[in-house]
């Protein structure tokens, strides 16, 4: 037995240090409001803290720390992305994961495992070789590979699919890595709560006030079950949630709500490294430390504003895994579950400043949120900060559906192209 | 919501249906700005609640409208498009 868990268990005097702090009131005023205490939020309230020196901030949450998309995803990580937007950003994501757990003093178990987009037919190679080229030209490493080299990596793969769909090839991207989602949220909100930001749990925003400032709306406050707060600065970064947040303040956005869902098997042996994704099976697969393997496929076909799970889901996707995987026949899944994933029109997330003064968002990241965690935190808390939209983020505004100025990225979910 | 019924062929597995998106009424493409027709193709009714919707079953081909609760995952009713009704 460890000596600290003997002595903690003898001496009752020495309780152990709570990951958070617990704030019994809300104050009536902060400097910025950030509803949702997901990895977006706590990131950018990190960031507020650490980066720009804003402290008075309060986090609210209506469930509990990471419990929402946080929690719900694949934990896959990757930049190799379609436009030139897409990859930049998500290029900058992926080096500051790559020493977060240093920065929080927190192992995050980040695990580069490199990543095939497998293409089973010509056409999808072709796109193949597109991202690799974009990919390149911006200094991201990926590449075009032949079926050799995907079966040389996944010997344990049947690389003709049953025969229904043989791979002819992938885009390999070695940066691709793994990481414990609980573990983002959890140390983005421990840096804040250490740097005096208060995270409130069980909090939920009821309406959102604004005033007229002369030059449109303006943000004044917020009204949560436990109280009012007056502040000039609002952050949303509420996923599933936006569009009744949206409609708190008058704004409309093209963002629909679909669920999606994922499932988990029991623990088995090592034998899948790399992640694999396929588009033309809607089958993305990595394997955790832990020997479970992760699944996920694509969004369910219609709108819905809940967490249910479905068996046709997993049974078209265990289908879909036994034509790669047929040695799995035997193994049982043990937990299915679904998240609320916020989708726009061109699979671009919708970030930064609104129409009304003070209101920011974060949102319109789907399916492919959980990668861009900490460029989120950086480029919110600038956002914030400023009242400038950082440069990374100016193709993502609100106001291009009204300019007809999307952007395009069909990369944004691995299997949805 | 595993049973969907089609206004024609009756109850049917959820699978034969496809989901087509919420009934908007189109403006006079020629009487808007482009912002108002901006926000007729990109804007959606986005949060939770009873939508009226178009959906189609597949193997029929039969288009007709659900009326949905996006909460429960429950549907309330479906019937076919009729235009005095769906401006209503």
């Amino acid at each position: 037995m460890p000596l600290r868990l003997l002595r903690f268990g003898l001496t009752r005097q020495h309780p152990e240090p709570r990951m958070f702090t617990q704030h019994d009131e809300l104050k009536s005023s902060y400097d910025v409001v950030i509803i949702g205490a997901g990895g977006h939020g706590l990131a950018a309230a990190y960031y507020l803290a650490r980066d720009h020196g804003i402290t008075n901030v309060a986090v609210l949450e209506k469930g509990y720390i990471g419990g929402g998309n946080t929690g719900r995803n694949t934990t896959i990580i990757r930049s190799n992305y379609l436009t030139p937007e897409g990859v930049q950003f998500y290029d900058e994501s992926v080096r500051l994961w790559q020493d977060l757990s240093q920065d929080f003093d927190l192992n995050l178990f980040y695990s580069t495992r490199g990543h095939f987009t497998l293409a089973h037919t010509d056409a999808a190679m072709r796109t193949m070789r597109w991202r690799a080229e974009v990919n390149k030209h911006y200094g991201v490493q990926s590449e075009a590979v032949d079926a050799k080299s995907v079966q040389d990596a996944v010997p344990m793969m049947d690389i003709s699919c049953g025969g229904h769909a043989p791979v002819v090839g992938a885009l390999y991207h070695a940066p691709g890595a793994v990481a414990r989602h609980d573990a983002v949220a959890w140390g983005y909100g421990r840096g804040a709560d250490r740097r005096g930001i208060e995270i409130h749990q069980k909090t939920e925003v009821l309406s959102i006030e604004t005033t007229d400032s002369g030059s449109g709306p303006a943000i004044s406050g917020v009204m949560t079950n436990r109280g009012r707060i007056s502040t000039k600065k609002v952050l949303c970064a509420v996923a599933g949630s936006t569009p009744r947040m949206l409609s708190m303040v008058g704004l409309t956005s093209p963002l629909y709500i679909h669920p999606l869902q994922a499932m988990v098997s029991e623990p088995v042996k090592p034998w899948l490294d790399p992640i694999i994704v396929s588009g033309s099976l809607h089958v993305y697969v990595s394997q955790t430390a832990r020997g479970e393997l992760v699944m996920g496929a694509s969004l369910d076909p219609y709108e819905l504003h809940a967490t249910r799970s479905t068996l046709d889901f997993t049974e078209s996707l265990s289908m879909h895994m036994l034509e790669m995987f047929p040695f799995l026949g035997d193994v049982k899944v043990v937990r299915q579950w679904a998240g609320m994933a916020d989708m726009t029109p061109d699979f671009a997330p919708i970030m930064g400043k609104t129409p009304i003064k003070g209101f920011y968002l974060d949102s319109g990241w789907g399916t492919w949120g959980f990668k861009a965690t900490p460029v989120c935190g950086k480029t919110m808390s600038h956002t914030v900060a400023t009242d400038e939209n950082h440069t990374l983020i100016t193709g993502f505004g609100l106001d291009r559906f009204r300019r007809y100025a999307l952007t395009g990225e069909k990369g944004a979910a691995s299997v949805g192209h | 919501m595993k049973i969907m019924t089609c206004p024609i062929n009756g109850p049917r597995l959820i699978s034969e249906f496809a989901y087509a998106g919420e009934l908007k009424e189109m403006p006079d493409p020629t009487q808007v700005s482009d912002e108002q027709w901006a926000d007729y193709v990109f804007n959606k009714n986005g949060p939770a609640g009873i939508k009226r919707e178009w959906w189609c079953h597949t193997a029929s081909g039969v288009w007709f409208i659900a009326e949905r609760d996006t909460t429960r995952d429950v549907i309330m009713r479906t019937y076919l498009y009729q235009a005095e009704v769906a401006l209503t």
